[in-house]
């Protein structure tokens, strides 16, 4: 038997690490990639709550934030590579116009 | 007692390939931590008893997603990543503020919450279950979420196209017809 907090803290922490890599990363693909910690994070404490009250529909929301995260990364990386095209450049701190 | 072993060590080397992946400073090695940190989640799905989205897991994110990843990573020839004054500024606040929140978070979870234990395979639902409710009671999100992916391909397709190729092949679609 393993406490429900252990799967929250463990949650806990690959949100906190996705946040921090949000903040701190300075490659656009990087920060993709915490963005992806989170939700995995996220997805981990919708499965444990579901086990502890047996409720099934929690896993059916994984499920479903699966496919938005799969389409959001698909689109993403679109824009990435399109940004690159026209900036030659993955750095944030060098991508400040809106303009193309 | 095993039940808890083999979650501490899958969380452990989760939570290590996720730290592994702020460490690292060149995209690939932050990509291959990422599928650490995937594949011992799906472990830790199999534990709670969810074998259908362990498996949706290992197909979708470790599989198609962290491939796409690594072909975009591939295909720009990302370098590591140049540290700029933003980023030792980021760091600066960034990393205390986010220790001292989740700190604060796993006391506040392992202190206070009167929440219980969690068996083994605590989920019963087998993946017909899960189908039923997904082509039953979740039919409406779900054929929502097919014209999402619909859109999100166009979308895609579109952004990552070269500039000019698509009206490049509207005229020689002209041209035919």
């Amino acid at each position: 038997m393993v406490p429900l907090s252990y799967y929250l803290v463990l949650s806990g922490i690959l949100f906190a690490c996705g946040v921090t890599g949000f903040l701190i990363k300075r490659n656009i693909i990087t920060i993709f990639m915490s963005i992806e910690l989170m939700l995995n994070g996220v997805n981990l404490s919708f499965v444990a709550f579901a086990a502890q009250w047996h409720a099934l529909s929690g896993q059916v929301f994984v499920f479903f934030v699966m496919v938005v995260a799969a389409a959001e990364s698909a689109v993403g990386l679109a824009i990435i590579i399109a940004v690159y095209r026209t900036r030659e450049t993955l750095n944030v701190d060098r991508v400040n116009l809106l303009k193309l | 007692m095993l039940h808890l072993i083999v979650f501490s060590v899958f969380g452990l080397v989760c939570a290590a390939g996720a730290v592994n992946l702020l460490v690292q400073r060149h995209p690939i090695n932050s990509a291959l931590s990422l599928v650490v940190v995937m594949g011992s989640l799906a472990v830790e799905y199999l534990l709670l008893g969810a074998e259908f989205v362990a498996a949706v897991q290992v197909i979708v994110y470790a599989g198609a997603i962290m491939v796409l990843f690594v072909f975009v990573i591939m295909l720009l020839n990302a370098g590591e990543e140049d540290r700029t004054k933003g980023s030792r500024v980021a760091m600066l606040f960034g990393i205390p503020g986010v220790l001292i929140g989740s700190v604060l978070v796993a006391w506040v979870l392992l202190e206070r919450s009167g929440t219980g234990n969690v068996a083994v395979g605590a989920l019963p639902g087998p993946p017909k279950v899960i189908g039923w409710l997904l082509f039953h009671d979740f039919l409406l999100p779900f054929e929502v979420t097919s014209v999402l992916v619909l859109i999100a391909i166009m979308g895609a397709v579109v952004l990552a196209s070269h500039p000019g190729a698509v009206q490049q092949s509207t005229q020689s679609d002209k041209r035919e017809g």
